[in-house]
């Protein structure tokens, strides 16, 4: 396990010096958390700082320096995430390509993938489609009594105490528990194109059929999500709103309140290129490699006993 | 009662569920690649015994259900209740009704210890041990000399429950039985 491990790495690395994208590394502890409503930042107590949760704003402001295309492969944490495919400490592979899109980026994923994973066929749906073809619901116009009634029957979801349930929780548990397992078994399967309300940091457009859309796409091999990708959002002030609403959703849940990346405002201010990025699970790419189905067996020592 | 979260969830931890008592199976935790994070759980239905398939969202709580396991001894029945005696030196007895016994009836034996379960102090199941040794009280007699592999018959036990034993078994012989399965394992003695 140890030696497949650094073989991957060592592929990955050679992948993006066949590809001319420079090695990067920046900081693990910052100043400022992520504000993803869920998402948790673990917190250094004593000195204000937190550990990542990606390096992504740290990528996006050399990428505003001129940087041109960068990969890095670091430690992430989030807390309370552990179970069969989650360990609060994490490898994360993430790259950026300026000038590239969200399609385009989807290609060299693919080819980088297959390098490690062997040949495999890649098919692209998007999101909408794999709702009609899987539930047969279109996403974007289902209305939100049918959503519980086959979350609850298909599922077994049940909200504890009154709390309303929103539409994204709605259709993320329909995706991760109904749709996730039947992807991309024995092939890449990109979905794309996700509800705006999703937009997490990708531009947002609108479809052939007008619905908002997030250019955001993610990996399924066997059943499991491998990477995230985004057409990079470069707005400063839409950027800035983003983060102003997922502080107004963490105050209304009764989260605690995080030091903003004034950092990654002002880095967008000053004009992040038009690019795409993506983050992958590095150790799920591992257990993928080695046909493991839990994640505790392909680390050295995962959370119960590090 | 305490309450629970989801991250405490681990199995053996008893919750109430839609008015019942529960015991957790499975937790697993699944997250999509952005967003809520939910805690898939399968529990056992401490008062029917049926297994139930819920998802809920990471950070939810349910509260705590007040059930113990205890060790007790099985003293008799009046046919309307069976009693039960805490093996702590406290003698202290509890009646168990016709439901609550239903998983142990038909391997109940005076004297012989079995773990309750007890929900707000009321006696909810009874479970009895693995392996239990009982009286044959009636069957077809031995054939003589077939003592080695052969056909089976059934034999009724001290206890009314009826099992396949082998051919060379005469009443009077003491049995052991796998309780899990009902399945007779060997003689103890004649």
């Amino acid at each position: 396990m140890l030696e497949s491990r650094t073989q991957i790495y060592r592929q990955v690395r050679a992948f993006f010096e066949s590809q001319g994208v420079l090695e990067v590394e920046t900081p693990i502890l910052s100043g400022a958390a992520n504000t993803d409503p869920h998402i948790q930042s673990l917190a250094l107590t004593g000195n204000r700082r937190y550990l990542q949760t990606s390096p992504e704003f740290a990528m996006k402001r050399l990428l505003a320096s001129g940087c041109g295309p960068i990969f890095q492969i670091c430690k992430a944490f989030r807390g309370e995430e552990s179970g069969k495919r989650h360990n609060s400490e994490f490898t994360l592979l993430e790259w950026y390509r300026p000038g590239f899109d969200h399609f385009r980026l989807m290609d060299e994923v693919a080819l980088l993938v297959q390098s490690i994973l062997g040949d495999r066929p890649v098919e692209r749906l998007s999101y909408r489609r794999v709702f009609r073809d899987t539930l047969g619901i279109d996403p974007f116009s289902v209305g939100e009594p049918e959503l519980v009634s086959m979350a609850r029957q298909l599922t077994g979801f049940q909200a504890a105490g009154n709390n309303p349930v929103d539409r994204d929780t709605l259709l993320n548990l329909l995706m991760s528990h109904l749709i996730e397992p039947e992807l991309g078994k024995g092939k890449l399967t990109f979905i794309y194109h996700y509800p705006a309300s999703q937009c997490a940091l990708a531009k947002v457009t609108k479809d052939e059929q007008g619905a908002d859309i997030a250019q955001r796409f993610e990996l399924y091999v066997d059943g499991m999500e491998l990477a995230n990708g985004y057409y990079e959002l470069t707005d400063a002030r839409e950027q800035q709103r983003r983060i102003t609403a997922d502080l107004k959703t963490r105050h209304s849940s009764g989260l605690e309140r995080l030091p903003v990346d004034e950092h990654l405002i002002q880095a967008l201010a000053h004009g992040l290129p038009d690019c795409a990025g993506v983050a992958m699970g590095l150790d799920r790419l591992l257990m993928l490699k080695t046909g493991t189905p839990d994640i505790s067996q392909v680390l050295a020592f995962h959370d119960a006993i590090a | 009662m305490a309450s629970y979260s989801t991250n405490e969830f681990r199995s053996g931890l008893k919750v109430m569920l839609e008015g019942d008592p529960c015991s957790i199976l499975e937790n697993e935790f699944v997250k999509p690649g952005k967003g809520q994070a939910f805690n898939r759980v399968k529990l056992r239905n401490l008062k029917n015994g049926r297994v139930w398939e819920r998802t809920f969202k990471s950070g939810e709580s349910l509260e705590g259900a007040d059930v113990m396991d205890l060790e007790m001894e099985y003293l008799y029945t009046d046919g309307e209740f069976w009693y039960f005696m805490m093996t702590d030196g406290s003698f202290e007895q509890h009646a168990a009704d016709k439901n609550a016994v239903s998983g142990a009836i038909d391997w109940l034996k005076e004297q012989d210890k079995y773990v309750v379960t007890l929900w707000n102090g009321a006696v909810l199941s009874v479970m009895p041990p693995n392996f239990v040794e009982l009286e044959v009280i009636e069957t077809d007699p031995g054939l003589k000399g077939d003592t080695a592999q052969g056909g089976t018959k059934p034999a009724t036990l001290s206890t009314g429950a009826t099992v396949r034993v082998p051919l060379f078994i005469n009443i009077g012989d003491i049995l052991r039985i796998d309780t899990r399965n009902g399945v007779y394992q060997n003689r103890v003695s004649k």
